[in-house]
């Protein structure tokens, strides 16, 4: 272990540090922002927003997306808001309390310096996003309406109905889109990023695959921005898109960059559970519905009779028995436990057994059906499609779900990786949401990352570079980083095994959800890095892509993105080895309170554990950040 | 409960590239439950063909939750097959019974060139979007929100246009291949804003204009407002069309006062 990382937080008491950073930054004048080529992966809200806003600036933007248009990123899915500490309710809400509350939800694993930042500028989101006509919720009077979420006493959350995240993602392509037009952006759609290219210590630009063509390209620029999402997929089923993947986090990582908290995912406890053995992806049902469901299962294991012949006294609405204060809105990773151990103890419902249920038939009586459907028609209508069963009359079935990876690329106050000119944003950086993130809050974290923190902290970077000289394209570090991207499509093409890239990529997601999942033991973790190498080695060995190089081959693509999942795998199960605690979203089975809460180590593990790659997936080198806190105090996190 | 559906017969287009002649290929599920979804049945399908060591059927498809807009679909016939208001990604197999033929084609639309197999090209919608689908408030310096009060009723119509998806069932499901109901729902999304005033003439020229070089034209047929995934009423086009006539006056006095 060594502590190498220098974070660059500003100095002065944690309310200035941006303020100080922003007054003593580098800067490059507007005739010299033209002549600073900025590269952008991935257009969900981190990308684009990033992208635009570079663009205005003056920088040339060259926006890269694997989607036929920007508009597709899976920012888009996003049901419930975005969290700013606008105070419009006056209940008391402030920068200080969105900065506490984000803290406290991560469960003291984040960096005091970042949080308190994002709190800052989550007020200019909401300015931003309303003069570019996002058409949030209002009230009758023409103000803006909010409500609340699960982590927060006061009610911050603005919403455009249950689409916010689609309303803020066309909000932020249309900026870029207008910036294409003019041509401040130059766009490159379906075209996926296949590896950084690194030149004397610096980032020097990227390789990417056109999708249609197979054609293998280089770009070289003077900073690279990574805003490529999460990495929830490895877990095979997930509420991620299809085709989101960790391959451009991977490949820095494995170019340089360190991998910070990668154990640190969320398991969102109201989704629809698995109905079969070929399901390709699970969905979510927005938190929401807890306000007003009640979670039960029966008290006795196996009981299989229909919901409605269950008596009262014979159903365990183990929420609200366990933790009274809050009762159905238990924080995200307590709910979900909670599911989990009601599950295994066989007192799961539904066909497979799968599910605890949410049940609306108190509301309907109390509330009427009317005023039921005005609040989640929508979403009932949503889980009938998907389930063929009618929520009004049958309790639904929920479990959790992998949704999102607090854990990505470790990335110092300026969100730059530890390759120079290499920056992260969004999901793909680990920086703000520690252990736990808040509902709300990633909207909220990939706009201020694109549209109020980079703008600022790449001209630090670039005014550096000013008349310097710069590899372009034709220096030999490209062509060999070229040819290592084609050797290896060609591996995957001529393997000439019998299995397909989708078969491993489920195998290996049993592997990782089984052992490094809701709740990890030493047992387990090791199993797991036994078991995911041997089966990395058949895929090696057995896999079957059909088609050839060239050209577009949908199975071909799927095939280089899980195999950066087997790789991930390994430093998820290591990570959540090494870690001895529990800590928001990884629970160790062996460090519990005696009611089974999780147990966090703060003398020993208060840090971030970002690890370098040695070449070897399974022998990665952990350092460590430690995270000192000068504004909030440890607090054993309680919602009993 | 679910059930099992047998003897599913599927045509599917298969095309190689943009210029190849496409043919229909047939396919027979045997048996298949009712729980999966069309794309699951695609993908079982695909899953076969590698077995067998053919390709893939090449589909558009991401999300999986009807948000994003990538997958298409005509599914015999009906642009995202025959359930209302629901992208093909959320139709599942119980609309479905034993022994049915499915035709499974791309969006067929001269503006969308098919690239290959099921996948086609909609970049054309964002040529329009990029003409003037926007309102120009660089990052920086917007004030604060509540400033600018907006009555619910036309945040609520604003945000009723703002759900188009961008699938672009409503140029496949359109005789003419028209993007009316595409374009319309931008413009009235911005259009009825007070943020989206001072652009809302020179926007509305502008999109639909675009939006003539590109796609076919509007004549009323109403196919759009049936095939669209989000429900969009086609009033919206009554609001583009009258933007449009006023833009033709407006621009030209603005023009003229040079």
């Amino acid at each position: 272990m060594s502590t190498t990382l220098d974070s660059k937080i500003p100095d002065g008491p944690v309310g200035d540090k941006w303020d100080n950073f922003k007054a003593n930054e580098k800067l490059v004048n507007p005739a010299n922002k033209r002549k600073f080529k900025i590269i952008v992966v991935g257009t969900g809200l981190a990308g684009a927003s990033a992208a635009a806003t570079l663009a205005e600036l003056g920088y040339q933007v060259d926006a890269f997306t694997f989607h036929d248009s920007p508009r597709r990123a899976h920012s888009i899915a996003a049901q419930g808001g975005i969290n700013a500490a606008k105070n419009y309710r006056g209940d008391g809400d402030s920068v200080h309390r969105l900065f506490y509350d984000t803290i406290k939800g991560g469960d003291f694993r984040s960096r005091e310096a970042n949080v308190h930042r994002l709190a800052q500028v989550s007020v200019n989101i909401i300015d931003q996003m309303v003069a570019q006509g996002v058409p949030f919720a209002r009230e009758y009077g023409g103000m803006l309406d909010n409500r609340s979420f699960g982590g927060a006493q006061v009610s911050r959350t603005f919403y455009a109905r249950g689409q916010t995240g689609q309303q803020l993602l066309l909000g932020a392509y249309q900026q870029l889109a207008r910036q294409i037009g003019i041509g401040g952006v130059r766009l490159f759609n379906r075209t996926e990023f296949v590896d950084v290219v690194v030149v004397d210590g610096r980032c020097a630009g990227i390789v990417v695959r056109d999708l249609m063509t197979g054609e293998i390209s280089s770009h070289s620029a003077h900073a690279v921005v990574l805003a490529t999402g999460g990495y929830g997929n490895a877990f095979f089923l997930s509420t991620n898109a299809m085709a989101c993947n960790v391959t451009a986090a991977w490949r820095a990582h494995k170019r340089g960059a360190f991998f910070a908290n990668p154990c640190y995912t969320q398991i969102h406890p109201t989704c629809i559970p698995q109905s079969d053995d070929f399901q390709s992806k699970l969905t979510l049902m927005s938190e929401s519905l807890r306000n007003d469901g009640r979670v039960w299962v029966p008290k006795v294991a196996g009981d299989s009779r229909a919901p409605h012949l269950i008596p009262e006294d014979e159903r365990d609405y183990y929420l609200e028995r366990l933790y009274p204060s809050f009762g159905n809105l238990a924080p995200r990773d307590i709910s979900s436990r909670a599911a989990k151990r009601a599950v295994d103890a066989g007192q799961g419902v539904g066909p497979k057994q799968n599910g605890v249920y949410l049940d609306f038939a108190e509301a309907i009586s109390r509330l009427g059906k009317a005023t039921v459907a005005e609040r989640y028609g929508n979403l009932f209508d949503m889980y009938e499609r998907i389930t063929g069963e009618n929520p009004y009359d049958v309790p639904m079935r929920i479990y959790p779900a992998s949704h999102y990876t607090m854990g990505g690329l470790w990335v110092d106050y300026e969100l730059m990786t530890t390759i120079p000119g290499l920056y992260a944003a969004g999901e793909a950086n680990f920086s703000d949401h520690g252990a736990n993130r808040l509902g709300a809050s990633a909207l909220m974290q990939g706009l201020a990352d694109g549209y109020f923190v980079l703008p600022y902290t790449i001209s630090n970077y670039l005014a550096g570079w000013l008349n310097k000289s710069v590899p372009d394209t034709s220096h030999p570090e490209f062509s060999k980083v070229e040819h290592e991207a084609r050797d290896r499509y060609h591996r995957f093409a001529s393997v000439g095994g019998t299995r397909s890239p989708d078969w491993f990529h489920r195998e290996l997601g049993k592997i990782i959800w089984d052992y490094c999942g809701m709740e990890r033991t030493e047992a387990g973790l090791e199993k797991a890095l036994g078991e995911i190498p041997a089966l990395y080695e058949e895929f090696k060995k057995d896999l079957r892509v059909t088609g050839g190089t060239d050209g577009l081959n949908q199975t071909l693509e799927k095939a280089g993105r899980v195999e950066d999942f087997f790789e991930l795998g390994m430093l998820m199960c290591r990570d959540a080895l090494d870690r001895k605690e529990s800590c928001g979203g990884h629970f160790r089975a062996e460090y519990q309170t005696e009611e089974g809460e999780a147990l966090r180590d703060d003398e020993n593990f208060a840090h971030v554990a970002a690890w370098e790659s040695t070449g070897d997936p399974m022998a990665p080198q952990r350092h460590v950040e430690e995270l000192v806190y000068e504004e909030v105090h440890f607090q054993t996190r309680s919602y009993k | 409960m679910s059930n099992t559906l047998k003897n599913l017969t599927l045509k599917v287009w298969r095309q190689s590239g943009p210029q190849a002649n496409g043919a229909f290929e047939t396919h027979v599920i045997d048996e298949i439950t009712d729980e999966a979804s069309f794309l699951e049945m695609i993908d079982i399908l695909n899953e076969r063909l590698i077995d067998e060591g053919r390709e893939a059927v090449v589909f558009d498809h991401d999300c999986r939750e009807g948000i994003c807009g990538t997958c298409s679909l005509m599914i015999n016939g009906q642009a995202h097959g025959p359930e209302r208001g629901t992208a093909t990604c959320q139709l599942h197999m119980r609309k479905f019974s034993s022994g049915d033929t499915i035709v499974i084609e791309p969006w067929r639309a001269s503006a969308f060139p098919i690239i290959r197999d099921l996948m086609v090209d909609r970049s054309a919608f964002d040529r329009i979007v990029e003409a003037g689908g926007y309102i120009t408030a660089a990052t920086g310096g917007a004030p604060d929100a509540n400033l600018i009060p907006v009555p619910k009723p036309v945040a609520d119509a604003a945000m009723d246009a703002a759900q188009c998806i961008g699938c672009g069932a409503c140029v496949a499901a359109c005789p003419n291949g028209a993007a009316n109901l595409f374009t319309a729902a931008k413009i009235t999304h911005l259009n009825l804003l007070p943020q989206g005033q001072a652009e809302r003439f020179k926007r509305t020229e502008d999109m639909v204009e675009t939006m003539d070089a590109h796609f076919g034209s509007c004549t009323n047929h109403g196919e759009c407002e049936a095939a669209c995934p989000k429900e969009i009423s086609i009033d919206v086009i009554a609001l583009m069309n009258a933007d449009y006539r006023k833009a033709k006056t407006k621009n030209r006095k603005q023009l003229a006062l040079k």
